[in-house]
């Protein structure tokens, strides 16, 4: 078998996963600090998608290599059952249509409304192994930095970047500095990788990783089975980073095998000796490093409206000294959320629960909410909805009969897309209505017009949705 | 692109922390599909009175007769974080902006800006405060200056503040040369690495 160690070299300084992945694209110095980088995956949805494309095919330049180009259905479809291309997004029909034709013409795989493949693409992309160890990876969308739990370079850019990575298949990249964060410590029952990414960010602020690429480590880490890794790197731009990534170990190779697009053969034994090489070195030296150790992790919730707005389930809306924001901001988060400091989190009643997303709506997210509501009621007043992230994650489900005890506890099931993670026009949770979200962003007016978003995992949103208010899912386990 | 190396002009601060791209330019102002009518959408839900209206606020900043003109923002930290929508950046620029001082901006919205001609600039918070305090006192008056080649922000009494920036971005912001036709000047150190990566990495090369 031919050697495929690529990056190691006897006697080279001690580096980190990130720069031996960078160090194997840098196709060119272009001087000043940049590199031209070359991009191994372009992944395109239909929200941006069907602009990329059209700007392309009008100056006339051809997709280097459509192959590694592949796009997906999944920002504005519709979610209900029976759907088509209509959808409440207002123009999003004609979005959604010219990005199929756009998409057949370059001749790049499109996983199409009603295809078996369809679903977020942070979702589709691991389960298709489109994300390998080592890969660079980009879309238009902030979230892409989910993929790196695979380490990759994944990282979200905007449209004219797009554009450049499908006609060159390259970018122009500045190599970003390092960070790592450590994380180290128990997660108990009802904790998960979205309590993890809370406690970094409401430590550190939104701004704490600007412009870093993070590396997640510790025991905390490593004990995060694989869709908790992508739960957790799909927080780094909540973050501010440029992006997350994660060293692959025996979990990702696991899951990678006999996947769509995974190597497979003499080439899966090839990657696989390659993978192996990419950690940190144990002397590697990072620009900033951080290390996050509690005896126990424990459930987190956004009380304001900026991830950065965290505390415990337990805890309280926090006053103006606790809170780590300016007091414009605070102030302002206060109202927008219709809160008083000092108030327990626990006593704040909820109109809305809603699971999905590309941070949590894969199978085991699914499983840990449905073994909450396993023979419980949502609450009175509550809606409750559940959009899984793929068809595959939808299909799983229902041959595990979790859609059944989501619609016996009064949740909606639905069609897989990015759904109400966000509002652009179509539907939302109403004016003013509190909602826990297994999302990622609690902005103003994100989920609708000054519709209130909690931020939490799915365990602690099915909690809540039981209980009519924000919960500690703990009290419901066992 | 655009071109940029000098501009003086009207300075509107906004000084919140965190401005997220949702808030430049919400999810359902993109209904077009396209690059521009954008501007419109611009900070809708601070600049209308109702959500999907048009009535202005007249308490929102850039509906004040003052600002008229306005073409350089005054931000707080982590400015542009948020989804990748470029279309906050389409919609800045199609509303007038050509510069955005900020503590510090989201990566993504930062290359953005780089490629659609607008100067991010990153001051220290407290010279960036400092500067929106002098533009307040008489916004058509008290310009600013943004003068890249120096890589310099002066204020209207002379005062100058030094920024950096990548010169790889600097380049790109004064020729304004689309960033494409520069890379493909590049393809026979592209095609060089295609030709090693292939022999090295041969798993990353899929069939059509």
């Amino acid at each position: 078998m031919q050697e495929a160690r690529i990056n190691t070299h006897a006697g080279a300084a001690a580096r980190t996963l990130f720069d031996k992945i960078w160090a194997d694209h840098v196709v060119a110095e272009l001087g000043g600090g940049t590199s031209l980088i070359a991009i191994d995956r372009v992944i395109l949805h239909e929200r941006t998608g069907a602009i990329a494309l059209r700007e392309l095919a009008q100056a006339g330049r051809p997709i280097a290599d459509p192959a590694r180009a592949f796009c997906t259905m999944d920002h504005i479809v519709e979610t209900l059952p029976g759907r088509a291309d209509a959808t409440r997004v207002p123009g999003g029909e004609a979005l959604i249509k010219e990005t199929r034709e756009r998409a057949k013409a370059a001749g790049i795989r499109l996983f199409d409304i009603n295809a078996p493949e369809q679903g977020i693409v942070h979702v589709i992309s691991p389960e298709l192994g489109i994300v390998l160890p080592g890969v660079t990876l980009v879309c238009p969308d902030s979230h892409t930095c989910t993929q790196g739990a695979f380490g990759a370079f994944a990282w979200g850019i905007g449209t004219t970047e797009a554009e450049h990575a499908l006609a060159t298949g390259t970018l122009r990249v500045r190599k970003p500095k390092t960070m790592r964060v450590t994380f180290e410590g128990k997660l108990g029952p009802g904790v998960s990788a979205k309590d993890l990414s809370l406690t970094l960010i409401s430590t550190y602020g939104s701004a704490g990783g600007n412009g870093y690429v993070v590396e997640f480590a510790g025991s905390a880490v490593s004990e995060l089975d694989v869709e908790g890794r992508l739960t957790l790197c799909n927080m780094a731009t909540e973050f501010s980073a440029v992006t997350g990534l994660i060293a692959p170990d025996e979990k990702i190779f696991d899951y990678l095998k006999g996947r769509r697009f995974a190597p497979q053969g003499e080439l899966w034994e090839r990657a696989l000796s390659y993978w192996r090489t990419l950690q940190s070195d144990p002397d590697a030296v990072f620009d900033r490093e951080l290390t996050l150790q509690r005896d126990e992790f424990v459930p987190m919730i956004t009380w304001g409206t900026s991830p950065q707005h965290a505390v415990p389930v337990t805890g309280r809306v926090p006053s103006f000294e606790e809170s780590g924001a300016t007091r414009e901001a605070y102030e302002r988060a206060l109202k927008y959320m219709g809160i008083e400091p000092g108030t327990p989190m626990s006593s704040l009643k909820i109109n809305g629960a809603f699971i999905g997303s590309c941070t949590n709506s894969r199978i085991s997210d699914l499983r840990r909410a449905a073994a909450v509501l396993r023979g419980r009621r949502v609450a009175p007043g509550v809606r409750a909805i559940c959009v899984p992230g793929s068809q595959s994650v939808k299909r799983q489900a229902e041959a595990e009969g979790l859609d059944r005890i989501f619609r016996e506890a009064g949740f909606e099931w639905r069609e897989s897309g990015c759904s109400m993670c966000f509002f652009a026009g179509g539907e939302s949770f109403g004016f003013q209505e509190r909602v826990v979200s297994s999302t990622n962003r609690n902005f103003e007016s994100r989920q609708g017009p000054q519709t209130r978003t909690h931020i939490a995992s799915p365990e602690t949103v099915a909690a809540s949705a039981v209980a009519g208010h924000i919960a500690d899912v703990r009290t419901m386990l066992g | 692109m655009e071109k940029f190396e000098r501009l003086t002009a009207v300075a509107a601060p906004l000084l919140h922390a965190n401005i997220d791209t949702d808030i430049i330019i919400p999810s359902r102002e993109m209904k077009s599909g396209k690059k521009t009518g954008l501007a419109e959408g611009l900070f809708a839900g601070w600049r209308y009175t109702q959500i999907g209206g048009r009535e202005p606020n007249p308490k929102f900043v850039l509906n004040k007769p003052e600002y008229r003109n306005v073409r350089i923002l005054l931000a707080g930290e982590n400015f542009g974080c948020g989804s990748s929508r470029e279309h906050a950046v389409w919609a800045l620029h199609e509303y007038g902006f050509r510069s955005v001082i900020a503590p510090s901006f989201s990566p993504i919205f930062y290359n953005n800006c780089i490629r659609n001609g607008i100067v991010p600039v990153r001051l220290p918070e407290g010279v960036v405060r400092a500067l929106a305090g002098k533009v307040e006192q008489a916004p058509q008056d008290h310009k600013l200056t943004i003068d890249l080649p120096a890589q310099e922000v002066i204020a209207h009494d002379g005062e100058r503040h030094r920024f950096e920036i990548d010169e790889h971005h600097k380049e790109m912001l004064l020729s304004g040369l689309d960033e494409i036709d520069l890379t493909l000047t590049k393809k026979a150190s592209i095609d060089a690495y295609l030709a090693a990566d292939r022999a090295r990495r041969p798993w990353i090369y899929l069939e059509p």
